[in-house]
């Protein structure tokens, strides 16, 4: 019998689709495997599940009846709990008063007592009688906080519970926990869908599979039919085009040099790259490549060595980075790299380094106007005028509008956050050509990439990251997708 | 190449033995600098631990302590009100007003005058709250609003005069000596028992009900309130109203006290309450605060002003030593968290 049926789900964001016509189908007492690449849609039709996306197109059905979810409280009256990654506690509460926080809704009183033996009784059912459920929510560690969110929802009869990369942040020990409160989760009847990129983990936990690529599904598999291999190729099943506008790599010196770079969520980490190479930075969401490039950058504290053009350097602000010529484009485009309000001439022209002032930092309109416009001319901005609002640009124009600070400031080291993220094909194809571009004038890039074709079409080396360390580096014949995957995914230094 | 490391950016390191001390010593910070002021102001004066400033002192602050309360509750659900000091005067000049005004004269009429300004209170309070809640205006743009609409509000009531009622009217008797004078036999002021209850109430509300521990988490997370299907909007109106009403309330006690309603009351209550919450360890953003640190806070406030009136400080430095204070208090509190997070 078929708890969840999801059919023909479509889910459009600003004109791009994330979701055509998906189809998700679960039952009670299985652990089901939601899995796919980035952006192929899975926490999309899971947030639509919870309520807190409407869909376009499409049917749900719970236990057969159509059911419509339109509201997070629709979704939680119909039984169905999300698990985020990022919990929904009160920091500031006790365990028992987050478990147990509609219950706070119905009485007047606060039955202090009974409300923590309640709590006590699920945790210790779920196997965590370790929890005291008098101690503030915020106060406890990552692992049992996402313990009591599951006894959140169990308190209100969830029958379909959906984690999302709930180990992303648990040890190994934990993980074990986890896996065991699952399974006891699954032989009460409940039906858990399970999200997460380690595929050691679907084989150990799960029972069913379905694969969503692009939008949509590719199919639903009994684990047992399935192997690792299989399982990635399934996820990836597409042929690499020719997208990508051929390069001339013209090698120089090494630019770039970081040996051992450390921070809370990176470890040890060390490559270099030279002028006139694109190297890429591959791995999931979460495995500390942001973190990298934020580090060498100087916006996060970070300990290693660092060397630019062969001379050490000691980076400790995005200040001193952008002096010594390393330029950074963000990840978020609209929250940290262009000021939507402001027009582009003064997005170009906000770096510490600006060669085109006067005497005492006057500002000499003039030459800031000419060379932003031939930064304008050189990177093929579409804009109305240099005097267009940031916000009124395609997201690829605003891309290049981050980029023009870097290069007012002749910086030749290039950090590169995921540059085609949400951004139209066309727009995807332009901003290849300005980084092919760049690395010709002898620039040295590095690129955070979710997208493995363009990783694989764009840069010269990529390094696979995994939990904060470089899992291994692929280049010329090793570069492929399954390569990029399996280094990502959890088998080390396969070449 | 060199093998030593060298930091980009900074890695902070701090010896670990002094944790337990410190954050002992932090979490009880208020306390200890509480009991500190009481011992400094004993050694500065011998009249400091006499019954009758110690009555004195709390008498006066006893307006404080309510607005702090209300303050306390549109704190804790992460907003903040500018209004009470406005809403005050409101409601101190309609309980001056409407005592002469009312038909009839004794206990029954000032309650109903008592009332009356509460009821005005509470209603400013609740357009506060819907603009919060039901339209999602930032709080501190609704109250600045309000703020001063209610100050022009108390100034038109009586064109910008204070209002002075007849001192033999019985009604005003009552009042006036609620002001003045103490519970017979124990001599303990009056406007000291009422805040005194009300503070017990309020403790009793935010500990012991459902209703106190859904304001902390509307403050602390309000997705989780809002997806667990709760009324977020509710607990929030019920905070701005409340306070305006309690503001209201201090306003009267200030008219019994002063025996005239005058537009000016309050100003600047709004900072004070906002500092008596933020020493008590509120944090502006929700979630967390108590009545009872809260008034800690209070008291701390009037011993701050109480000690330096003992050593003849001149008004204006005493303003910058009020100021220096809170801002230790917070720092105190914020390395009390930093503190906490590296054990």
């Amino acid at each position: 019998m078929e708890r969840l049926q999801m059919q023909g789900i479509a889910k459009e964001f600003g004109g791009i689709a994330a979701l055509r016509g998906a189809a998700f189908s679960a039952r009670s007492g299985e652990v089901h495997a939601l899995m796919g690449e980035n952006g192929a849609g899975k926490s999309t039709l899971m947030k639509i599940l919870a309520g807190a996306y409407d869909h376009q197109g499409g049917e749900i059905r719970i236990n057969g009846a159509p059911a419509e979810i339109r509201s997070p409280q629709d979704a939680l009256r119909r039984g169905v709990s999300v698990i985020y990654q990022e919990f929904s506690l009160a920091r500031h509460l006790s365990v028992a008063e987050n478990i147990l926080l509609e219950r706070l809704g119905r009485d007047f009183w606060l039955d202090r007592r009974g409300m923590e033996r309640r709590a006590a009784e699920l945790l210790a059912d779920m196997g965590f009688p370790e929890v005291n459920p008098r101690a503030f929510a915020g106060d406890l560690p990552v692992a049992m906080q996402q313990v009591v969110e599951i006894c959140k929802a169990l308190s209100r009869d969830c029958s379909i519970l959906v984690l999302d990369e709930p180990t992303a942040v648990l040890t190994a020990h934990e993980t074990e926990k986890l896996f065991a409160l699952v399974r006891r989760l699954r032989d009460r009847g409940v039906c858990v869908i399970y999200i997460s990129h380690r595929l050691d983990e679907i084989f150990a936990l799960c029972d069913r599979v379905t694969v969503l690529k692009d939008g949509a599904t590719v199919g639903t598999w009994e684990t047992a039919t399935l192997d690792h291999d299989s399982l990635t190729r399934l996820m990836i099943g597409r042929e690499l085009s020719d997208f990508f506008p051929a390069r001339q790599t013209n090698l120089g010196p090494v630019a770039l040099e970081v040996r051992g770079l450390t921070t809370p969520l990176v470890q040890n980490v060390s490559f270099s790259v030279r002028r006139g190479e694109v190297v890429g930075i591959g791995g999931l969401v979460g495995a500390g490549r942001t973190e990298v490039l934020r580090a060498i950058f100087g916006a996060d504290p970070a300990t290693g060595e660092l060397r630019l053009n062969g001379q050490q350097q000691v980076i400790r602000s995005p200040g001193d980075a952008i002096r010594a010529g390393i330029g950074l484009v963000p990840e978020d485009r609209k929250q940290q790299g262009v000021l939507l309000d402001l027009p582009i001439l003064t997005n170009a022209m906000l770096t510490p380094v600006n060669p085109h002032l006067g005497l005492f930092g006057i500002l000499r309109g003039g030459r800031e106007r000419a060379a932003a416009q031939g930064l304008r001319e050189r990177l093929r901005l579409k804009a109305a005028s240099l005097e267009a609002e940031a916000g009124t640009l395609s997201g690829g124009n605003q891309q290049k509008v981050a980029l023009m600070k870097s290069l007012v400031s002749r910086c030749e080291i290039l950090l590169l956050d995921e540059p085609t993220r949400g951004v139209d094909v066309g727009a995807k194809v332009e901003i290849y050509r300005v980084i092919n571009e760049l690395a010709a004038t002898g620039a040295a890039v590095v690129m955070v990439s979710s997208e493995m074709l363009e990783l694989i079409g764009m840069c010269d080396r990529v390094l696979v990251m995994r939990a904060g360390h470089v899992a291994g580096e692929l280049s010329g014949p090793t570069l492929t997708e399954e390569g990029i995957i399996e280094l990502a995914m959890g088998r080390d230094n396969v070449h | 190449m060199s093998t030593e490391t060298t930091t980009i950016g900074a890695v902070q390191n701090r010896n670990p033995a002094r944790r337990g001390l410190l954050t002992l010593l932090i979490d009880w910070n208020i306390y200890i600098m509480l009991a500190a002021l009481i011992v400094a102001s004993a050694v500065l004066s011998e009249h400091f631990l006499t019954l009758q400033n110690i009555y004195n002192l709390l008498r006066q602050l006893a307006p404080l302590a309510l607005v702090s309360i209300g303050m306390l509750l549109v704190v804790l659900t992460g907003g903040i009100d500018l209004s009470v000091g406005s809403v005050a005067a409101i409601g101190g000049m309609v309980v001056a007003m409407a005592m002469p005004a009312l038909p009839i004269e004794g206990g029954a009429a000032l309650i109903l005058c008592v009332l009356a300004a509460m009821a005005c209170g509470t209603l400013l309070g609740a357009v506060n709250g819907i603009l919060v809640a039901g339209f999602g205006m930032a709080s501190f743009v609704a109250t600045l609003a309000m703020m001063t609409m209610a100050r022009g509000i108390a100034y038109m009531l009586s064109n910008g005069q204070p209002v002075r009622f007849p001192r033999e009217l019985p009604t005003a008797q009552i009042l006036t000596a609620f002001g003045a004078k103490g519970v017979p036999g124990l001599g303990t002021p009056w406007p000291i028992v009422a805040a005194l209850l009300i503070i017990v109430l309020f403790v009793v509300l935010l500990r012991c009900t459902s209703w106190g521990r859904l304001t902390v988490a509307t403050g602390s997370n309000e997705t989780a309130v809002r997806l667990a299907g709760l009324p977020v909007w509710r607990y929030k109106l019920l905070a701005y109203t409340i306070c305006g009403g309690l503001s209201a309330l201090a306003g009267v006690m200030v008219t019994a006290r002063t025996s005239v309603g005058t537009p000016v009351t309050g100003v600047g209550l709004e900072l004070d309450a906002i500092a008596a919450c933020v020493i008590g360890g509120a944090l502006l953003s929700g979630g967390k605060g108590t009545v009872v640190q809260t008034m800690v806070g209070v008291l701390i406030l009037g011993l701050i002003g109480n000690i330096m009136n003992l050593m003849s400080v001149p008004a204006y430095p005493q303003q910058i030593i009020k100021g220096v204070i809170i801002i230790l208090a917070v720092l105190l509190q914020g390395m009390g968290a930093s503190a906490k997070r590296r054990v």
